[in-house]
């Protein structure tokens, strides 16, 4: 399973959620898929998805799931420990890791090589770290969102991406939509 | 009244109750000072950008952030300036230290101090400079100017301004 294949199967589950949703083709993907005003895209700063959605799952009651990409974590290896240490139990990371970069062509990450993020996760003090295959991401999901404890799902799926339209919606409009919901 | 306590107290009054830093000498009393307030949460971050990041996400869940970091800072974040604050039009105060400046002792901080305000000029970033005491007295207006505008606003404040508190 790629990436995209991942967010048609977890997009009912999504639905109901705020979603950070990280730059570049996983906002495009997931916009094209399923937009939702509980939908924030990032269409600039690699890497701040995670810092983004800790600081609004920290500020509001309602569960956040930041998606983010191994490239994206391995820029902003600082999220970690600031995640560790400031446990907000209506966030979930969910770190959609196939090993490349995809948005620029693929080349290789670390992550897909000898890095663990579970496991640099795990030792920078993160509890509920959970690595699962594609085809587990539901099921992983679910259960994060059951459990109601802060929960990062690292899931290692394939390299690979599909042709999708650039987000036209002007910024202000996605955040003002966002904020909206977030207050709904 | 302490000029740490001035500045912490318009934050509480201006209801700033997420508050993301980056360390530096000239900033630790101020950082002390918000440890001791239960209205205000205090999350350290490891880079600053990364601070920026936290304060987007605080200000889409309703509350009003602010950033504390050195002046070097504005050398790593000018694209989370301009992608992420700018262009979502999100307010972002910014207490900075401004090292460099009169009285620094490290010859390597003048070197970032000289590209500062063109830095924050070029990112056409709303700059205020505290130099002497009484200029804190402006702290307040400042921020109420920030969350008016949805801005990123920087206060620079220098050694000359902490030596005096």
């Amino acid at each position: 399973m790629i990436r995209s294949e991942i967010f048609r199967d977890i997009a009912p589950r999504l639905r109901d959620q705020l979603v950070i949703c990280n730059i570049g083709l996983p906002s495009q993907e997931l916009h094209m898929i399923d937009d939702q005003p509980t939908n924030f895209y990032m269409l600039g700063t690699m890497g701040l998805a995670s810092s983004i959605g800790l600081g609004l799952a920290l500020a509001q009651p309602k569960t956040v799931i930041a998606i983010d990409g191994d490239g994206s974590v391995l820029t902003n290896f600082g999220t970690l420990p600031t995640i560790a240490n400031n446990v907000a139990d209506n966030f979930i990371l969910l770190i959609i890791d196939n090993g490349s970069y995809g948005s620029t062509g693929d080349q290789p990450t670390y992550a897909g090589k000898k890095t663990s993020l579970a496991a640099v996760a795990r030792a920078c003090g993160c509890g509920n770290v959970v690595e699962c295959r594609a085809e587990e991401t539901g099921k992983a999901l679910q259960a994060a969102l059951d459990s109601r404890k802060m929960t990062i799902i690292v899931c290692k799926c394939e390299s690979g991406n599909i042709k999708v339209p650039v987000i036209t919606k002007d910024p202000v409009v996605i955040r003002d939509r966002f904020m909206t919901a977030v207050t709904a | 009244m302490s000029i740490n306590k001035k500045i912490v107290d318009d934050f509480v009054a201006n209801d700033v109750t997420f508050i993301t830093t980056v360390p530096c000498k000239q900033l630790g009393s101020v950082m002390e000072e918000i440890e001791t307030r239960p209205e205000i949460y205090h999350i350290p971050a490891n880079k600053e950008d990364e601070g920026m990041g936290l304060c987007a996400g605080a200000f889409m869940g309703g509350k009003r952030p602010a950033i504390i970091m050195q002046n070097t800072a504005i050398g790593v974040t000018i694209n989370t300036l301009v992608t992420l604050i700018q262009f979502y039009r999100m307010p972002l105060p910014m207490l900075i230290s401004y090292r460099g400046e009169l009285k620094e002792s490290v010859a390597c901080q003048v070197e970032m101090a000289v590209h500062t305000k063109a830095l924050l000029n070029q990112l056409r970033i709303p700059t205020y400079h505290f130099h002497q005491q009484d200029d804190a007295r402006e702290f307040d207006t400042i921020l109420k100017y920030t969350f008016m505008c949805n801005k990123p606003v920087a206060i620079l404040t220098d050694a000359t301004f902490w030596e005096g508190s």
